[in-house]
């Protein structure tokens, strides 16, 4: 099977949507973890700011990174031509 | 429920009617009880309507969804939307330990447990991004499918069949040990009992209609869980801020219990209860150190004690104390140590000055900070590779209509896991504020009701060491379970809601252990069974043997559940190592790279499982290992930290090193990773 150069180039697009996304996913992971001391010593409406972002802010980043890539990949399939019927 | 609709989106708006109907049902119920119980009737009765009723709710469903259809019973027919595919999931995904334990570990930990919210919640990103869309496109019925038809033959399969058994069996065990803990504490049955009305509960479900029949269970389970769950915490936000939404406002909270801990933790009162713990501890030392001539020192000592208060007609009470104190004692000197150990341990815990509840990687010195640091990192990885490693949880995605609506349902899944895992840290401020400034201080003989109630059932205990007539916050114990279950009465409502929040941990733990269950008896009766003994089975055939597999192993988990193992929730913690250590990199990389091959996948997994497995030994009293043993500090239960990159090395490796995978095999890697192509060949399961 011979995949178009459309098609290379839609898997392409993919791969950065993705690559982009899971990099936003690292960073409101890791940075607020490994600093969380010095993040701690902001204030964030009463949290100190590396607490919150544990038991919140890094969750809704989460949603969003989720909700993003959902609806970003329903535009790429349809543009490429590779989307389903429903 | 079930029955299919004219079109998808008929299907969709039929569902949604059909849940409001039955959410307004189930508030109705609870109404009625609350009602009962103004009426008089008592607490056991209203705990056995709420246990009775919830579960023929789930029986009724497990009914009507009864099925004879492969499809249905493996995928629930493939038209699960992605909203009601997100509610299932999440009940899926919470377990008695997210319902009841997670708030407590939060309580206790504070920051340090954010680990477990973070880990369980930033796995779906994985899940989303790497593996959901990719799976529905190849859309077979069980993971194993996906390692056997892209690395080629059974070895891979049973690889697979291997690592989704170990990490679900030991899973499954913790569900039903909790359905039988939740029954005990709220109707009174003995664990055992409690631990087969639990398989019941769960059978009724799976047995008749497979993934259709605990997909629609599931929602329905989602929707009392998350109801049980919120109104309490809103109450006792009501109760402590005057703002019904205590995810936005516990902030202001956390900032008085930071000045309140200021002041209590080097409160003179409450060093001298810590001193006096330190000197228990070095009592059960010395004690520890002079085995065996202590042990009998002590007996001497007690048998004295009783024939001297009993020839001076002592009260009937004390003499029968002593008589138990007695009785109690170790039998032999191994006994005495053990029992010694655990009382030392305990004591030095007490001894200890508790951590701030927002400090972040707490330690003694700079060293010991940075090991809490690398820990927390380390088992929030393996949380949530674990997560996108999970069959249960990845199985669920075969179950959407599209590969469109798989990515839209990963959202909606952790949408609905979000509420209730960014409630529960706000939960454990609250609580943490009622016990600091209304609990502790108060004079000990008139310590609010909640104390008594759950101290009957040895979740809450109070020592007044110092004898001073004062409750101090380290006279205090409190079990994690403790801060779920009593947060009603603590926020003062009626029995009603804490029957709710009952039936809110047992729909939590009976609809994962469903998910479990079904996950194990699929690996062996379609992975094992159809594809590898008897590929030419009939439909009726597979069927029966899929179902008669789920009523053995549920009664094998529940035989398990019912002798207590100890190290259950350790278990548990290291199934999530094991599969992301065995599955993830198999799994990324069949999708994301095609020239892996199946000597690397195979190899790959294995080694992942090994080192996880190995670490884990050396380093877990379970195994008989030990810290000592460990590399860079790294707790057992983050063993996966370093099955992970070992499954990926050798996997690539390995793969660069042996020939590339067939022609057939690069094809299907192309086709999962189009949602649709015009020369589309079907992968689909029959």
């Amino acid at each position: 099977m011979h995949r178009s150069e459309k098609h290379r180039e839609y898997w392409r697009k993919n791969l950065r949507i993705t690559t982009i996304l899971l990099l936003v996913w690292f960073l409101v992971t890791f940075v607020p973890i490994y600093w969380a001391k010095e993040f701690n010593a902001v204030s964030f409406f009463g949290w100190p700011l590396g607490f919150y972002m544990g038991a919140q802010g890094s969750l809704i980043v989460y949603v969003v990174v989720i909700w993003l890539y959902a609806r970003i990949m329903d535009g790429l399939d349809r543009k490429y031509g590779v989307h389903e019927e429903e | 429920m079930t029955v299919p609709g004219h079109s998808q989106s008929q299907f969709y708006s039929q569902l949604k009617r059909y849940y409001s109907f039955y959410t307004v049902g189930f508030v109705a119920f609870v109404i009625l009880v609350a009602i009962l119980e103004q009426m008089g009737v008592p607490n056991r009765i209203l705990g056995y309507l709420f246990l009775l009723a919830t579960i023929a709710l789930y029986a009724g469903i497990g009914v009507m969804s009864r099925t004879a259809d492969v499809a249905e019973y493996y995928v629930a027919g493939r038209r699960v939307p992605a909203l009601f595919n997100g509610m299932a999931t999440g009940a899926d995904w919470m377990s008695a330990a997210s319902f009841i334990g997670m708030a407590g570990s939060l309580y206790f930990g504070g920051y340090q447990g954010l680990a477990f919210v973070m880990g369980w919640t930033g796995g779906y990103v994985l899940v989303a991004l790497l593996l959901a869309p990719y799976l529905r496109k190849f859309g077979q019925f069980t993971i194993p499918d996906f390692l056997g038809a892209r690395y080629g033959g059974h070895f891979a399969r049973s690889v697979g069949v291997a690592g989704a058994i170990i990490a679900s069996f030991v899973y499954v065990v913790a569900q039903i040990y909790g359905v039988g803990i939740i029954t005990s504490r709220f109707v009174g049955l003995q664990l055992e009992i409690g631990v087969f009305v639990g398989l019941a509960g769960i059978l009724v479900c799976s047995f008749l209609g497979g993934m259709r029949a605990v997909t629609w269970t599931q929602v329905a389970q989602y929707i009392i869980l998350i109801l049980a769950y919120m109104i309490p915490v809103v109450m006792m936000s009501i109760k402590v801020t005057g703002v019904p939404i205590p995810q936005a406002v516990y902030g202001g909270v956390l900032e008085k219990i930071g000045e309140r801990e200021e002041v209590l933790f080097v409160d003179a009162k409450e060093v001298e209860v810590r001193n006096i713990y330190l000197t228990h501890a070095a009592g059960f030392e010395e004690k520890i150190k002079a085995l065996p001539a202590s042990l009998d020192g002590e007996r001497q000592r007690l048998t004295r004690k009783v024939s001297d208060l009993k020839s001076t007609n002592a009260d009937a009470r004390e003499i029968s104390a002593a008589e138990r104190a007695l009785a109690q004692l170790p039998a032999t000197p191994g006994a005495a140590k053990e029992a010694w150990t655990r009382a030392r341990v305990g004591a030095e815990a007490s001894a200890r000055t508790p951590t701030p509840h927002a400090e972040a990687h707490p330690g003694k010195d700079e060293k010991a900070s940075r090991v809490a640091r690398n820990n927390f990192i380390a088992l929030v990885v393996c949380l949530m590779v674990g997560t996108a490693s999970l069959p249960h949880i990845l199985m669920r995605y075969y179950t959407t209509s599209s590969v469109r609506e798989a990515r839209h349902s990963v959202f909606w899944s952790l949408f609905f896991i979000f509420l209730l895992y960014f409630t529960a840290p706000a939960l454990a401020v609250l609580v943490k504020y009622e016990v600091y400034n209304n609990l502790v201080g108060t004079a000990i003989s008139h310590l609010p009701a909640w104390i008594a109630s759950w101290g009957k059932v040895g979740l809450v205990k109070v020592a007044d060491i110092n004898g001073d007539g004062i409750l101090q916050l380290a006279e205090l114990a409190l079990n994690t379970d403790v801060i779920v279950l009593a947060t009603p009465e603590i926020a003062g409502l009626p029995y009603v809601i804490s029957g709710l929040v009952a039936a809110g941990g047992l729909a939590a733990a009976l609809s994962t252990a469903d998910g479990l269950l079904l996950t194990i008896a699929n690996a062996l009766s379609h992975d094992v069974y159809y594809k590898m003994i008897d590929p030419h089975a009939s439909t009726q055939r597979r069927l029966v043997v899929s179902k008669s597999l789920l009523l053995v192993v549920a009664v094998i988990a529940a035989y398990v559940a019912s002798l207590k193992p100890d190290n259950i929730l350790f278990l548990v913690g290291l199934a999530f190592s094991l599969a992301a250590a065995t599955f993830f990199p198999a799994l990324v990389c069949g999708v994301f790279w095609s020239r892996a091959n199946k000597w690397g996948a195979v190899l790959g997994m294995l080694a992942g499982l090994g080192i996880t497995l190995y670490y884990a030994m050396i380093t877990h009293p379970f195994f008989g290992g030990g810290m000592k043993a460990g590399w860079f500090d790294i707790q057992p239960i983050s063993a996966g930290i370093f099955g992970i990159p070992v499954g990926f090395v050798v996997l690539i490796v390995v793969s660069l090193m042996t020939s590339a995978p067939e022609r057939e095999v690069q094809d299907l890697v192309e086709h999962v990773r189009y949602p649709s192509l015009e020369d589309d060949f079907a992968t689909r399961g029959t």
